[in-house]
Order: structure tokens, then sequence, then C-alpha cells
């Protein structure tokens, strides 16, 4: 196969683990959600963790962001 | 038609001199890394100190009040001698993401070396502040307690895996959420002039691009100040091991 080629392709199965982020900050937002409207008033004081728990996840979503854009530019 | 990378070029105005075989330049990204820090200064300078507030020092207020409390609910009351650092970057931040979603404006987040230079700023003064405070202790950070001793050595070579990728994954999350939504941005735009040039049809079409063109600026300028927020309170959370490395 032509290495550009491979490259391209590589760069574009790295991307399918950002879909697995997807999934999570998904399950993240989703439950706190779901919380928020069980307990409105505990909502709040959660939200840092929110934020943290999103953020932690996304990182691995970065991941393979990063091997995508490592392919495409700097190899 | 302009390419949507386009708008991520850096321009050279003018040479102040070379280090070595490195060109000292003043660019576009610095001259906008100079108006997010002159609006920011102007935005905190100008406010006054009135007893009743007006606009503008209801607005720096509310600004320090919501940095103030997020370093408050995740480090608590010591963590303010850090004020300065995080109150700093979140408006350098906040500032250039909004400064940059103007049309024609240069986003000084989008290129990588700005942020992992912010990154490995804050990655550094936790590493010298973690162990100038508890010495060696700061190396609890990586051994949790109740842990099962055979899977002890799993756990903190793990622990230290995750604190090494801690300015990368700080780093690529502002830039590349950034670089994304821009390339986004024109590429829709792109769009409206594509359909644009077909003639009446066209500009009936193109009214539907322009439409999410509008939409995608809305969601951008909640992801600029998110982006910001995020950088804000995980600065704080790093911040808050080197303060407390105990679990």
């Amino acid at each position: 196969m032509d290495p550009v080629a491979a490259k391209y392709i590589g760069a574009g199965i790295a991307c399918i683990g950002m879909g697995g982020a997807g999934v999570g900050v998904g399950t993240i937002f989703g439950n706190y959600l779901a919380a928020a409207l069980r307990n409105p008033s505990a909502a709040q004081g959660q939200f840092a963790n929110l934020i943290f728990g999103f953020a932690v996840t996304e990182a691995l979503g970065i991941f393979s962001l990063l091997i995508a854009l490592l392919l495409l530019f700097a190899l | 038609m302009a390419d949507p990378i386009h708008q991520f070029q850096v321009v050279n105005y003018f040479t102040l001199g070379k280090v070595g075989s490195v060109n000292l330049a003043f660019t576009n990204s610095a001259l906008y890394m100079g108006i997010a820090v002159g609006l920011t200064a102007a935005l905190m300078l100008g406010a006054g100190r009135q007893l009743v507030p007006g606009r503008m020092q209801s607005i720096a207020e509310l600004a320090y009040e919501f940095v103030a409390d997020t370093i408050r609910n995740t480090i608590g009351e010591g963590g303010m001698q850090f004020f300065p650092l995080v109150f700093s970057l979140f408006m350098f931040i906040l500032i250039s993401n909004m400064v940059g979603l103007i049309p024609y404006n240069f986003t000084v987040a989008s290129h990588i070396i700005i942020t992992a230079a912010l990154a490995l700023l804050v990655f550094i003064t936790v590493l010298v502040y973690g162990f100038w405070k508890n010495g060696l202790h700061f190396f609890n950070l990586f051994v949790p307690k109740g842990i099962p001793i055979y899977i002890l050595p799993l756990v903190v070579f793990i622990e230290v895996l995750s604190f090494l990728s801690r300015p990368i994954s700080h780093s690529v999350r502002l830039f590349a959420n950034m670089l994304a939504g821009h390339i986004t941005l024109k590429v829709f735009a792109g769009f409206v002039t594509l359909l644009g040039s077909l003639g009446v049809a066209g500009w009936l079409g193109a009214t539907l691009p322009l439409a999410l063109t509008v939409a995608l600026t809305a969601l951008e300028l909640l992801v600029a100040f998110l982006q910001a927020y995020v950088f804000t309170i995980l600065t704080c959370i790093y911040l808050n091991d080197a303060l407390h490395p105990g679990h």
C-alpha cells in the first residue's frame, strides 16, 4: 500500500476512538441531568464534579485525536 | 474561496531581532495576546470602586466572584494564594476566545504552542509548589490509601502515567476545541458563498447554511466560555493536588 494512503487511513481509524469518548461524555451529562431533575437543589453543588468527570473522560478522546493529528502532520 | 485553515496562519508583522537562529518576531498571534491582556486590564482597572457598582464594575465583580468560588469549592480557602494565577489564566483564555470569535480576528488558543505553554506553566507550578510545600510527601499523590498491596504497583504506575499525561490533555483539549470549532464555522460559511454563486436558486439554498453558521457561532460562544472554565477548574484540581497530596 502507498505509505501516504496508509497514513490517512490510519488517521481515520484513530478517530474511531473518539466515539468511545462521545459515549462516555453522553453518559456523564445524561446521568447528571437525570439526577439534577430528581434533586434540583443538590445539582449546583455537583457542577464542578460534572466538569471534572467530563474533562477526564474527554481526555481519552483527545488522545485518539492526538494520534490522528500526529499521523497527519507530524509523522 | 479561501480554505478553512487560512485563518490560523501566523503572519509576521515585524522582526525585533534574532536569538540564535530564531527570529524574535511580532506576529498577529502576539498582537491578539496583547489585545486579550489589554482588554482584561481595561475591564479590571476601569471597573471603578463604587459602593453601588455600575455595569463595568458588576462584570468585573462577577468575574472575580466566579473564579474565587471555583477556587474555594475545589481547593478551599488555602487555595486563594493561587487566585492571581488562576484568574489570569481564566480571563486570558476567555477574552482571547471571545475576541477570536469575531470574524476576521485571530484565535490565539487555536495554536498548540500557546496552550502547551499555559498547560506547562500549570504543570511546573504544581510540581515546584508540591515539592516545596510537601517535600517527598508529594509522592503520596501516587499512592492511594486502602489499596491491597498486590495491585499497588499497577495502581502507582497508572497514577504516575495519568499525572504525566496531564499537560498533554490539558493543552490539547483547549487547542482542539478551538481549532475544530473555527474550521467548522468556516466550512459552513464557505457553503454560503458556494451556493450563492449559483444564482437565485442558490441564494434560497444558501439561507440554510447561513442560519446554521449563526447557530454554530452561538454554540462556539458556549464552547469558548466552557473551555476557559474547564481549563480553570482543571488548574484548580491540579493545584489542589499540590496543596493536599494525600488522597
